[in-house]
């Protein structure tokens, strides 16, 4: 056990491994590791980011899907009430054309009916006039008659 | 027990000590001038494949997916660097983090130098070398810890000097840990001698300084060694009964193994321990009080 030079051999194999270690072993493991721990880091921090967007784009979406079911029940509203109107002016419009064309129909028959009655006043007046004609063949001369038979006829 | 004993009397305190002697050359005049070769030869093979693997892993390593390989080695690095983090509170990426692990690995390697098996190693590997004496762990040789604690011990000072400043440090030599003397205005008897007796302060203080500073590296080296050294004893023990005969060999072989498996918390646990002294020496260089 004696102590020698082995000692100072030694002591300068250490300080050289560890001038080694220093210099070529330690920072490059350092760097690896602390870029590798930064960039966990980093992408733990991106992740809780898209989480708490996704939450705020879910919140806007939902408080935009709320609006457009309020409009569209607006619409179908507006709509069914707008519908009920045109069917209100459709059953006024078609009155007033029904009425129209119930007068124009009466003033046709009216009007029918005064050509036939006036039809009917010329052939009664012949189906008088002859039936007077032949009652009164012998006595009363046609030519001589005829002028009172046309008033008559015109009174009818 | 190998046939290069054979032309001389095999006893079993020639087979310890031919065991546990060192392949010693002189380099010069004097006992001193001696180098172990195996000792300096060993450990520097050691420090060069274990710092080498690391430096290979290193060098290559990636930000993204670590390989194996990688992943591996950030887990002692992670090891390491977590202790030196709850001990010292500076920058310790510069020096002392990777002292630490430099300390760890070489330890641990030639601690577990130990498992090499005595007689099969000298049988087969040195002998056929030419190597009559040959110790396989540098760490139950006094002068390798010796060496290490001796070189933890200058960068202890090297550091108390640095941070504290020459006159710093020297004051603290002589104020720290029981204070200073005081001048003060004595209102009785007893503080009068309180008075006269107070530079006897500073001689406390400078002995139990030099008395810790002595007995640090001291403890640390020789726990090591002392570890180290029972381990190959005691090996070198289970080998001598195991050349007894059959029954030797059996509960030899058994006895070998168990305290193999048993040495391997020894070999690490001593590694952890030995780098945990550095880095609280260090560390503690670094406080002023």
């Amino acid at each position: 056990m004696n102590i020698n030079f082995t000692l100072i051999a030694q002591a300068i194999a250490f300080a050289v491994l560890i001038w080694f270690t220093v210099k070529f072993v330690w920072p490059p493991l350092l760097t690896a590791i602390e870029t590798r721990q930064k960039e966990i880091a980093d992408g733990l921090a991106a992740a809780q980011e898209g989480k708490s967007a996704l939450e705020v784009a879910a919140k806007k979406s939902e408080v935009t899907l709320n609006e457009a079911k309020q409009k569209a029940s607006e619409i179908i509203g507006q709509a069914e009430k707008r519908g009920s109107q045109i069917v209100e002016d459709a059953k006024g419009t078609a009155k007033t054309e029904g009425d129209r064309i119930l007068a124009g129909a009466k003033a046709e028959i009216d009007q029918e009916v005064n050509r036939a009655k006036e039809g009917l006043r010329s052939q009664v007046s012949a189906l008088a006039i002859a039936g007077a004609e032949k009652i009164l063949r012998k006595e009363i001369d046609a030519n001589a008659h005829s002028e009172m038979l046309a008033k008559l006829a015109a009174e009818l | 027990m190998s046939t290069e004993h054979a032309e001389q009397a095999l006893t079993p305190s020639s087979y310890i000590t031919h065991h546990l002697s060192f392949n010693a050359k002189p380099i010069g005049d004097g006992s001193f001038w001696v180098l172990n070769y195996d000792s300096f030869i060993m450990s520097v093979l050691l420090g060069i494949v274990v710092m080498g693997l690391i430096w290979w892993v290193a060098r290559s390593a990636t930000t993204g997916v670590p390989s194996k390989g990688q992943a591996f080695v950030e887990l002692i690095f992670s090891f390491v660097d977590e202790q030196v983090k709850n001990i010292f509170h500076g920058n310790r990426h510069s020096f002392i983090a990777p002292t630490a692990l430099t300390v760890f690995l070489w330890v641990l390697a030639m601690n577990a130098m130990d498992f090499l098996p005595v007689d099969v190693m000298h049988h087969f590997v040195y002998a056929p070398l030419g190597l009559e004496h040959w110790r396989s762990v540098p760490t139950s040789d006094i002068n390798t810890t010796f060496a290490l604690a001796l070189a933890v011990w200058i960068l202890m000072i090297y550091f108390s000097i640095k941070v504290k400043g020459l006159g710093g440090w020297i004051h603290e030599l002589f104020y720290a840990p029981f204070g200073g003397a005081k001048f003060f205005k004595p209102k009785s008897a007893i503080g009068f001698v309180g008075l006269l007796l107070s530079p006897l302060l500073f001689v406390a203080n400078f002995a139990f300084n030099i008395i810790e500073y002595v007995s640090k590296p001291l403890s640390h080296s020789l726990r090591l060694f002392g570890n180290m050294y029972a381990g190959e004893v005691i090996f070198l023990l289970i080998g001598l009964w195991a050349a007894t005969g059959l029954t030797g060999t059996i509960f030899g072989a058994i006895l070998g193994a168990g305290w193999s498996i048993f040495h391997i918390l020894i070999v690490a646990l001593q590694a952890f321990i030995f780098m945990m002294l550095t880095v609280v020496y260090l560390a503690m260089a670094h406080e002023s009080h």
